[in-house]
């Protein structure tokens, strides 16, 4: 996007209107003629299938806010009212349920990538703080939907997370109070958490826009993490980015139907088709399945206000990666040791992951302090000491060089 | 850049075609689900379901009223009085011709049930009340008569019948 | 190279941090039953359906509310698919609480559209009647119970779609009340139960062999009973089960087709570059 564009639409309509709202030509020049790296694997369309999962959540969730009552003696009520009574609410909520799954897994695929290839590296800083705006925004969203159910989990999962708040020193309890509404998690608290969950994905869809147009001013990375040179280094995202996204959002609807039609209930936890019970607290309270890294990372560390930095600094650690990772090679293919340390990253936060199902007894406990201390160490030491020292492996002259080599 | 042979053509056209036309199948597909769950639910159908009234309680000359689903249905005893009112008129000179014996069940004159929901703007009509010994609507002076049609006011046409049918001398089922 | 143990680590971690976990309590792996509703093409068995109804009519109803329910629910396909008459017959057999034309509150027999009346007017009373503790509702039951099945069966289940843990663990539950091993401290309120997490369950055996009388010549043995109940619940707690599993079918196949057109229209078009 870059200044006026002079694309011409051949309709007679369209061209009076671009006159008026050059929307033709910024649809021409963002998603049909725009240049993209013509090397780009397969891990670069999961972009189009957040941005398709995110339209399906509204949709879906909109729908869903139809029948949905927010009040703590109707929500539990309401949901089954909808899984039985109204027509295709069983789909529509299972859909809404496990494509908040789906968004997650999609993600964090869309987030290894980019640690990899080093897609957040210059000219890209802002393009990934962006990201990182959206994976908080998601976070919160997710979260607070699944308050709206009203279950045992809900209830209790929407205690453990505000109470957090408390351990602020000073104002941490009337922090609390505050979100709350009350003394306790409560009626208010459920109201309040409806609208925001209504709001918030739209403030996410912004986000994202903000997201690609970041994007498009540098343009796409790719797996070699050398900037296109030339015209024979890309093609138009039309038809070529177009269907390859195409093609990968259906096989990842496959995997999504496979969970909505079959295993509905698989991630989720049966607690959460127990009505809320303020007097009963359930056996474990455990988070779904992608806060549990997270929610590790905060059990961990013996101390409450430490342990609650500790949560919200695995997070915010993301927004300083461009600046802590010192490397001038971007993708991970051309950095062997790196990519070594990668892989442990990625083992230490599926092993987080995991231990955040478990009890915090015993070993589990070790394993999660060693695991929290290498996923901190890996941003703040790894990251900073192996672009000073790192012998990296020789750069290919530019992305078409490299397409042929790889035929050759 | 190879060239292509018509008949490549014609095999990438049909691939095209074909992919275009599940691709447009299943996106109308996904908007039935979206579009069906805005008709009304199993619950709501159910409690719209027909409802059996009892009419031996209802005095001569009473009108009762009734909800079905969720309209106000008002049951009248007609007197004999209120029955020759009703059929001595001149149908033609009505607003909304109707005959009397085309708003009542063959056999069963005396009992009158219709809906009570203005045809002007919608209010609810108060019974026994007006010029006409029927009902008198409260909002902008619509006038029934004993056989609920519009005789003075704005309403254009006569309060309407629901489906109904006698399920014995003293009973009939709305709906 | 790479590509494979991304793969294989991206896998992994969607797959490995989804296990439910339970608290530690100990817990026994109730026996898989074998179910007419599991599978990709499950569906209830409709006489099942109507024993496991008698015997929640029977025995259960006594303390157990299902408010989720309603009589018309009985009659709809895809569960025990009794016919309209039945139906009304079994509604009128209930008295609901209403308000009559002045206002009193009066009690009415039931209509197909209302929900099965709870036995207990409140919680407290519920809770008065039953040694403190409210017996759970019954509509969800069958989702609100399973148990963990560890490394790697979670993973596997994923394919296998095993979903049934709820009625798996009804009907060993069911079957599992015995008397308590050597050394175990049991409440005098409480039960010894197999099955229950923690062994100590609060409701006393429920159903002893006989005591619902089948119609259709099936065994009246508490196994059977565990079995037809659960499903029962099962059909309760996801009436739409069998349809979800139809159009699932039918949106796997759609999508399969599409995907493996778009397959070949991606190659077709890159083919211009490569």
């Amino acid at each position: 996007m870059s200044g006026p564009s002079t694309y011409q639409p051949t309709n007679r309509a369209l061209q009076w209107l671009e006159k008026r709202l050059p929307i033709s030509g910024l649809i021409h020049s963002s998603f049909i003629a725009y240049p993209t790296p013509r090397n780009l694997n397969y891990w670069w369309t999961f972009g189009g299938i957040l941005s398709m999962m995110l339209g399906i959540q509204i949709i879906t969730g909109i729908v869903l806010a139809m029948h949905y009552t927010p009040h703590v003696d109707l929500a539990f009520k309401s949901v089954e009212i909808i899984m039985r009574d109204v027509n295709y609410g069983w789909l529509l909520r299972y859909l809404h349920a496990n494509g908040a799954a789906m968004f997650f897994f999609a993600v964090y695929v869309h987030i290894f990538r980019g640690m990899y290839y080093g897609s957040y590296k210059e000219p890209r800083e802002v393009l990934w703080i962006l990201g990182v705006i959206i994976y908080l925004l998601m976070m919160a969203t997710g979260f607070m939907g699944y308050v709206l159910v009203w279950g045992q989990m809900s209830f209790w999962a929407a205690t453990v997370i505000t109470n957090l708040f408390s351990a602020i020193p000073g104002v941490g309890d009337t922090i609390v109070t505050w979100l709350w509404g009350g003394f306790a998690v409560g009626n208010p608290t459920l109201n309040r958490f409806y609208s925001l969950h209504y709001l918030l994905p739209f403030a996410i869809a912004g986000v994202v826009v903000l997201h690609v147009w970041a994007l498009h001013v540098a343009g796409q990375n790719n797996p070699t993490g050398i900037e296109p040179k030339s015209d024979k280094d890309t093609v138009p995202f039309t038809p070529y980015a177009t269907i390859k996204d195409g093609f990968l959002m259906v096989c990842f609807c496959l995997v999504y139907a496979w969970f909505v039609f079959y295993i509905p209930n698989y991630l989720g936890h049966p607690d959460n088709y127990i009505p809320a019970n303020p007097a009963v607290t359930p056996a474990e309270i455990v988070p779904e399945w992608y806060y549990l890294p997270f929610y590790a990372i905060l059990r961990s560390i013996p101390n409450k206000l430490v342990g609650v930095i500790a949560l919200f600094s695995s997070i915010g650690i993301l927004a300083f990666l461009p600046w802590l990772d010192t490397s001038k090679v971007r993708s991970a293919r051309y950095r062997p040791l790196y990519r070594q340390f990668f892989w442990l990253f990625v083992v230490a936060c599926i092993g987080l992951g995991w231990l955040g199902s478990k009890p915090p007894e015993g070993i589990y406990v070790i394993l999660a302090r060693v695991f929290t201390f290498y996923y901190f160490a890996y941003f703040l030491i790894v990251l900073p000491l192996l672009g000073l020292f790192e012998k990296t492996k020789p750069l290919p002259n530019s992305i078409s060089d490299s397409v042929l080599q790889a035929k050759a | 850049m190879t060239t292509v042979s018509s008949a490549d053509h014609t095999r990438r056209d049909f691939l095209y075609i074909a992919t275009g036309a599940v691709g447009a199948v299943g996106t109308a597909a996904v908007l039935v689900p979206l579009i069906s769950q805005m008709n009304p639910d199993a619950s709501t159908i159910a409690a719209g379901a027909p409802v059996e009234i009892d009419l031996a309680p209802i005095a001569e000359g009473q009108i009762i009223k009734v909800f079905w689903r969720s309209k106000p249905v008002y049951i009248f005893h007609r007197t004999k009085k209120d029955i020759e009112e009703a059929q001595n008129v001149n149908v033609g000179s009505l607003p909304d011709p109707e005959p009397d014996s085309e708003r009542v069940k063959p056999g069963h004159d005396q009992w009158l049930v219709l809906i009570g929901i203005c045809t002007h703007l919608g209010c609810i009509p108060l019974a026994h009340q007006g010029d006409y010994d029927g009902w008198f609507c409260p909002c902008h002076g619509s006038q029934y008569d004993t056989a609920g049609r519009i005789r003075k006011g704005p309403a254009p046409k006569n309060l309407p019948l629901p489906p109904y049918a006698f399920v014995s001398d003293t009973k009939i089922k709305i709906g | 190279m790479n590509i494979r143990r991304a793969l294989f680590a991206i896998a992994v971690a969607g797959l490995a941090t989804t296990a439910p976990a339970f608290a530690q309590i100990e817990q026994v792996t109730p026996p898989r039953q074998k179910w007419a509703f599991s599978g990709p093409f499950g569906k209830f068995d409709q006489a099942q359906l109507q024993r496991g109804f008698k015997i929640y009519k029977e025995v259960c109803a006594n303390c157990h509310s299902i408010e989720m329910l309603t009589f018309r629910n009985l009659s709809e396909p895809g569960g025990p698919t009794f016919n309209e008459a039945q139906v009304e017959a079994v509604a009128a057999e209930y008295k609901i609480r209403d308000l009559d034309d002045l206002g009193n509150s009066i009690e009415r027999a039931g209509r197909p559209a209302d929900h099965f009346p709870p036995p207990f007017a409140n919680e407290a009373m519920a809770k008065a009647a039953n040694g403190g503790t409210a017996p759970p509702d019954m509509s969800t039951l069958a989702k609100a119970r399973g148990y963990q099945r560890g490394f790697p069966w979670f993973l596997f289940d994923i394919v296998t779609q095993y979903q049934e843990q709820g009625p798996d663990y009804i009907a060993a539950m069911i079957n599992g009340y015995k008397a308590p091993p050597k050394g175990f401290n049991l409440p005098p309120s409480g039960s010894y139960n197999e099955y229950f997490p923690g062994h100590n369950i609060g409701m006393p055996q429920p159903l002893q062999a006989g005591q619902v009388a089948y119609d259709d010549g099936t065994p009246t043995t508490v196994e059977q009973y565990g079995r037809d109940v659960a499903a029962f619940l099962m059909w309760a707690a996801e009436p739409h089960l069998v349809q979800r599993k139809r159009i699932g079918f039918q949106v796997m196949i759609f999508l399969i087709v599409l995907s493996g057109l778009l397959y070949f229209t991606k190659k077709k078009v890159w083919s211009a570059v490569h």
